[in-house]
């Protein structure tokens, strides 16, 4: 059984979808000498932190100056990762027709290949979010995310997965076009991912080359501490791109739809299943800048698009608008909603926890708590 | 002398340093340009840029700029073009300008004349808000627009408007090789006030002998036939030049100019081969036997349709065509292409796009009139 969702007719989604284009358009009509100073700031931000976090390292001997490298790589990476690559790739700058901020264009920090990532995320989990069995996203094919994902043995090493993977994350990111769990069901095979292996490959050699290579290579006698420098680094940005991302579906009170659902979904209806399906999180400007803004994961879903330093603003209306239309809001601290994601990993790694048992599943996160009696039809 | 020599060796090194592939794997993805560029704009090592020296008026429908670019810049040759980037509100506005300079004058300066436009977004920038030591986008030098090899023993240098700055570098050029066939510079604009660069090339004409000149205007009060000035004949051409038999001529100006010089020399030997022209203002394309407007041209696939219903990304299909598409919503951005030329609205927000080269979403985007797209 697909979630429950509150109501709305037809005629409301398409006046939603009507109200949301419009702060869209406004927004848009907007964009100039402010968004382009924002994310060049951002982006001299990060280069700054990371020319400052390998020349400590360079002195990494020193402990503080060790810290201090590891503090600002870890920071550099997090903000190229997120405010800057994420964002970027999302088309959000496209409109200053710079080619170094070209979403079709750029390159990210990371060992996931940026073509691989535009298409497994702007277009496959943008357009079929939180659908089961379209949005890879649901667990990347190796966790169970998802009441409505059958159950099997090897989910109960769900705890163990999910760790290594928020470890591994960037590796984790690299590997998702492989879609391993369709090799595993033996319905494709690895060669037929030789390209896309190819890609991975060339993109992630270069990051190992330069992370564990190049850098403490040049460091001489500072060899070690180079290495363990941005080893350590790499590993913080991949525990805080996991923790923030999978706060952005998985919290309590996120939504799941089937395939049925979506079948002939309407703008309004895909917008609805963007707000059910993504949940926000509290914070301060920096916690939010850090976060890539997907702290603002639904009006992110809202509008991919649109520069991820506006979604703050762009959040006050689209919270009133859900309080309009009974729609639930979702937001919640980081160490709640993270809180309620580590749960239900390791709820679903149990073959008890079915969609039955939940079926109440409090809706208490949500800040407006509408009806949430028939279900909705998405596909007006 | 000495000292600039010694300071520009370890430039250079420097320079090849930077170049090398450790460099670019240890600065990548984003490379080494996107870390200095942020000590300062211009010491990029594979984006061309410029810095701007001086802006000013020679005329009041005209501004010009005098460049200094950085290394990467790779130069250019008289006549040809070269695509000027320039941030407005955010958004880099690139148009094509010509130097107007010599190909070989000192690698320190680039030199544009652009005629503003009473709605030109990017010439009334130019000219308005541009200042001294604010920064350029430069592409590499284009066009077949140049002089040949070996330079012609005669030669007519025609302009019109500010089709003067292509013709000007070419007259500078072989004024700096010491160039010794005839040359004749005529120039064409509606009013005296209109000329460009006249002091200039008097100047030139006092010290060269073997370059005559003439500026006409068209549209200059008096003129008995009212709005019809002296355009451009044969007996003009005639009287500065003897018999146009035998000589080259590069055009550069409106489509009417370059028409009339083409049928001029057409009634020459040969002389079809010898005219060199490029106008500012492209033909439009018609197609036989459908409406000049309403066509869609599919560049690559070399195709062209009449422009039916449905977004951009149905119409390609309809046409046989299989661009890249995503979500189909204007969100993922997968079929993201180039439009040549052409204006197309995007349906979800409205924006209507009409400058050439500019990246449009095909799943949300409608024609408004010829559209050409580089799939």
């Amino acid at each position: 059984m697909p979630t429950r969702h509150p109501d709305l007719t037809p005629h409301q989604t398409e006046a939603l979808a009507r109200e949301l284009d419009e702060l869209r358009g406004r927004t848009v009509a907007e964009l100039g000498e402010r968004d382009a100073e924002y994310i060049r700031r951002v982006i001299k931000t990060q280069r700054g932190l990371e020319v400052a976090g390998r020349g400590m390292l360079f002195v990494g001997f020193l402990p503080p100056a060790w810290l201090g490298g590891v503090a600002a790589l870890s920071l550099s990476k997090i903000l190229d990762n997120m405010e800057i690559g994420h964002n970027v790739m999302h088309g959000q700058y496209d409109w200053m027709k710079d080619p170094s901020l070209d979403s079709r264009r750029f390159e990210w920090d990371m060992a996931c290949p940026a073509d691989q990532w535009r298409y497994s995320h702007n277009y496959v989990h943008h357009t079929h979010t939180n659908v089961v069995g379209m949005d890879r996203d649901l667990g990347y094919g190796i966790l169970r995310m998802s009441e409505d994902q059958p159950w099997r043995v090897r989910d109960l090493g769900n705890p163990i997965y999910a760790t290594l993977m928020a470890l591994l994350f960037q590796w984790g990111v690299a590997a998702h076009d492989l879609e391993v769990e369709r090799i595993e069901a033996g319905e494709i095979k690895l060669s037929d991912k030789r390209e896309i292996l190819q890609a991975i490959w060339r993109k992630g050699r270069r990051q190992v080359l330069k992370d564990y290579v190049a850098f403490p290579v040049l460091a001489g006698p500072g060899a070690p501490f180079v290495l363990t420098g941005n080893l350590s680094a790499n590993a913080l940005r991949n525990v805080w791109s996991f923790m923030i991302i999978f706060c952005g579906h998985f919290p309590d009170g996120t939504h799941e739809f089937s395939e049925a659902e979506v079948e002939q979904e309407t703008r309004g209806g895909w917008y609805v299943r963007q707000m059910l399906g993504s949940a926000n999180l509290t914070g301060g400007r920096w916690f939010h800048i850090l976060s890539g803004n997907l702290s603002h994961q639904i009006e992110h879903h809202l509008f991919p698009d649109l520069p991820a330093h506006r979604y703050g603003e762009i959040a006050v209306e689209v919270r009133e608008i859900c309080e309009r239309y009974g729609l639930p809001y979702n937001a919640g601290s980081l160490r709640k909603q993270f809180g309620s994601v580590v749960k239900k990993i390791c709820r679903l790694a149990l073959p008890w926890s079915t969609g039955e048992q939940r079926a109440d599943a409090p809706d208490a996160d949500s800040e407006a708590g509408g009806p949430a009696e028939p279900e909705l039809t998405l596909a007006a | 002398m000495t000292t600039s020599t010694t300071i520009r060796r370890p430039v250079a090194a420097a320079r090849r340093l930077l170049r090398s592939p450790l460099v670019d794997l240890l600065f990548g993805p984003h490379g080494i340009d996107r870390y200095l560029e942020l000590i300062r704009p211009d010491l990029t090592l594979h984006d061309a840029r410029a810095e701007v020296t001086s802006v000013h008026r020679q005329t009041d429908r005209s501004v010009t700029l005098k460049l200094r670019p950085n290394a990467a810049w790779a130069g250019f040759r008289a006549g040809q073009c070269v695509s000027v980037g320039v941030e407005i509100d955010g958004v880099r506005r690139t148009r094509t300008y010509s130097p107007a300079g010599s190909e070989h004058g000192s690698d320190v300066a680039l030199e544009l004349t652009v005629t503003v436009h009473p709605q030109g977004l990017v010439s009334r920038h130019l000219q308005d808000s541009l200042r001294p030591g604010a920064m350029l986008h430069l592409g590499a030098a284009q066009g077949t627009f140049t002089l040949p090899h070996p330079r012609p023993e005669r030669l007519v240098l025609i302009s019109g408007g500010s089709g003067v700055t292509p013709v000007l570098s070419m007259l500078r050029t072989l004024c700096d090789e010491g160039h010794d066939g005839q040359i004749v510079f005529l120039h064409y604009a509606r009013t005296a006030a209109d000329w460009l660069y006249e002091p200039e090339v008097q100047a030139l004409a006092a010290c060269h002998p073997n370059l005559r000149l003439g500026y006409r205007a068209t549209r200059e009060r008096g003129n008995r036939s009212g709005r019809r000035g002296p355009h451009l004949t044969a007996a003009a051409i005639r009287a500065l030049t003897g018999d146009p038999q035998g000589a080259h001529a590069a055009v550069c100006g409106p489509p009417s100019l370059v028409q009339s010089v083409r049928a001029i020399w057409a009634r020459t030997d040969g002389g079809a081969d010898r005219v060199l022209a490029e106008t500012f203002t492209p033909p439009m394309v018609t197609v036989p036997g459908c409406r000049a407007e309403g066509r869609l041209r599919f560049l690559r696939s070399n195709r062209s349709v009449a422009v039916g219903t449905g977004t951009l990304l149905e119409q390609a299909e309809s046409a046989g065509l299989a661009p890249q598409f995503g979500c189909r919503m204007g969100i993922c951005h997968t079929c993201t292409c180039r439009k040549a030329a052409g204006a197309v609205r995007n349906v979800l927000t409205g924006q209507v796009s009409e400058a050439p080269d500019e990246d449009i979403q095909l799943c949300v985007s409608v024609p408004a009139g010829d559209v050409a797209l580089e799939i």
